[in-house]
């Protein structure tokens, strides 16, 4: 008996052991980024990144405070943007997701027949970048980081279908309809209240789809004073990147920050999701795990 | 209902349903002067020119065992690490190790390509610094060796994805009859021959479908990887160029409008007729999982 119990121990223990390995895997990385962070531009440059440098210093922060507009301006935008693209998103996937769980309308398969054929098919960057550049303009606008591809796309609107149709009762939408209230009524006030979960679901990933990205600015941003973080982040990537590989002009190397500010601006880029992460956590994993259900 | 559904499907037809009609630019010889819709066509000269260089050869290849790779070794670990956590008896454990090996995932590809830079980076990279001189070996210069990017892009990739596969592996494990476990331990099975004879085969259905819906998506590479993590370095190109990292360069950095196009209507293309193949044969093997 206590030989099994032995051996059972032994099996937690090591699936444990192996865990925490990978787990640290998972985290040293970015105590990496924060800890280069911290140290001193000297240390830094002689003797390179560490997890154990042998001074700190807290000049990187200082000088963001102090000096950088710019990184102000970017962060401002990045807010802007992930604000009214995920509000904005969220409501164009709802609106359009109620009505296709809606088992009386009766052109609901051809209509997310429609949704769902563009996760199948697409035409790809070129036709893309051709229309928004060409035909709206987004080119230097603030929509260029908005509009294309992250506003709305398929696979939430079939989430949030699935939701709506497996835990929605219809006899409450006949009930409230019986009583007068129109299609947005119910909508608004009956629907949404009873589908929080969801919403903080899809919201929170549309949120992060927004915060995280940088092709948009890639694409459609030339002019860096509507540069969101991660575009500056991307630019400051590309000048090393450029300093490595070409004859270093004057210029260029002045307006490099050094490689103590870069990973301060890096830290200060994932310091909002890294803060928040835990409350959410919960929502993560479920969207994950009813993702995966199929759709 | 109709106006409901307005905006969102507006939405569709413009972000998503023109650009598919746009697949007729790679049959143009696109004249800016002219605009696209006057240019003239070109028939297949596109095509002919992609197909010509060897470009086409290794952003193909370089596409597709770059996704096979990460289809193999990822459901491995995913599925894996999925059994670890399930088998945990603490279940705050669980949640716990969940909570950490996701983070990868949320970060920014930028954010993680500045961590690859912190460990690579010729003479301040912690590699170089402090691991190799260990061991007595000269400073590499990661960013202009191609042969060691596909060992670096697998291991980024795996590292960043193992959160989430094995979160979606748990959830099925989860759903599995708790009763076929406990008669198995009367019968007097280990946990081994649980694992190997309840877990796994009930884990079958999923793991196939998700490997075959993978397939599916073989042709689309991971642009933020394969773009930012080499940093866009020209001497890495040969092991680290896909299919989408050239389009982009073809159409931003080249203004080759009809090779980045050809290549962008090759993958849009192969890449639709090999979902739905992977679907067909999903259904299959298990008419449940099939996407439609």
């Amino acid at each position: 008996m206590s030989k099994l119990i032995n051996g059972r121990a032994v099996f937690q223990i090591s699936i444990n052991f192996i865990l925490i390995m990978l787990a640290l895997a998972s985290i040293l990385p970015f105590l990496l980024l924060v800890i280069s962070s911290f140290t001193d531009e000297v240390t830094l440059t002689l003797r390179g990144y560490s997890f154990f440098p042998e001074k700190f210093s807290l000049d990187a922060y200082e000088y963001l405070f102090q000096q950088s507009t710019m990184l102000v301006r970017a962060y401002g935008i990045t807010l802007l943007v992930t604000t009214v693209g995920t509000s904005v998103g969220l409501l164009l996937t709802s609106m359009l997701a109620y009505p296709l769980s809606r088992r009386d309308f009766s052109k609901r398969n051809v209509f997310s027949f429609i949704v769902f054929f563009t996760m199948l098919f697409n035409g790809g960057l070129v036709p893309s970048y051709l229309m928004w550049t060409g035909f709206f303009h987004i080119k230097n606008t603030i929509f260029a980081l908005i509009v294309p591809n992250l506003l709305m796309n398929a696979f939430f609107v079939l989430l949030m279908k699935n939701y709506f149709s497996n835990n929605i009762p219809p006899e409450l939408i006949e009930a409230a309809e019986m009583d007068g209230a129109g299609e947005y009524k119910v909508f608004f006030q009956i629907i949404l209240p009873l589908s929080l979960p969801i919403l903080a679901t899809v919201g929170l990933m549309i949120g992060i789809n927004y915060w995280n990205d940088w092709t948009n600015g890639l694409y459609y941003l030339t002019n860096p004073n509507l540069f969101s973080l991660q575009n500056l982040l991307n630019r400051i990537l590309s000048n090393i990147q450029f300093l490595s590989t070409n004859t270093v002009s004057q210029k260029v190397t002045t307006e490099l920050p050094s490689t103590s500010i870069r990973m301060a601006i890096a830290v200060v880029g994932m310091l909002p999701i890294l803060v928040l992460y835990p409350f959410f956590q919960r929502y993560f994993v479920k969207g994950i795990t009813i993702g995966s259900v199929k759709g | 209902m109709y106006m409901m559904m307005l905006p969102g499907l507006l939405y569709l037809l413009i972000n998503n349903y023109i650009p598919m009609t746009g697949l007729f630019i790679a049959f143009k010889s696109t004249d800016y002067s002219k605009g696209i819709f006057h240019s003239d066509w070109a028939g297949f000269e596109n095509f002919k020119y992609l197909f010509s260089t060897s470009d086409a050869w290794v952003i193909t290849r370089n596409t597709i065992l770059y996704n096979a790779t990460f289809i193999i070794l990822g459901t491995l670990l995913g599925v894996t690490v999925g059994i670890l956590l399930s088998e945990l008896s603490r279940k705050f454990l669980s949640r716990f190790y969940q909570t950490v090996l996701l983070l990868p995932q949320l970060m920014s590809i930028i954010i993680i390509a500045y961590i690859a830079y912190a460990f690579l980076s010729v003479d301040t990279g912690l590699i170089n610094k402090s691991i190799l001189p260990l061991f007595g070996i000269d400073p590499i210069s990661w960013y202009m060796e191609a042969s060691y990017w596909p060992f670096i892009l697998t291991f980024i990739y795996l590292w960043k994805g193992l959160g989430y596969s094995c979160i979606i592996y748990l959830a099925s494990i989860l759903g599995i009859d708790k009763s076929l476990y406990e008669s198995a331990e009367i019968d007097g099975a280990g946990k081994w021959r649980q694992i190997v004879s309840i877990t796994l085969p009930m884990l079958k259905p999923t793991i196939i479908t998700l490997v075959l819906m993978a397939i599916g998506t073989i042709f689309y590479a991971d642009f933020g990887l394969f773009y930012q993590i080499p940093m866009n370095s020209g001497a890495l190109y040969n092991t680290t160029n896909v299919i989408d990292t050239y389009v982009y360069r073809g159409l931003l950095q080249m203004n080759d409008i009809g090779m980045a196009s050809a290549a962008g209507a090759y993958q849009s293309v192969v890449g639709f007729m090999l979902i739905l193949l992977a679907n067909f044969i999903v259904r299959k093997v298990d008419k449940d999982n099939a996407l439609f």
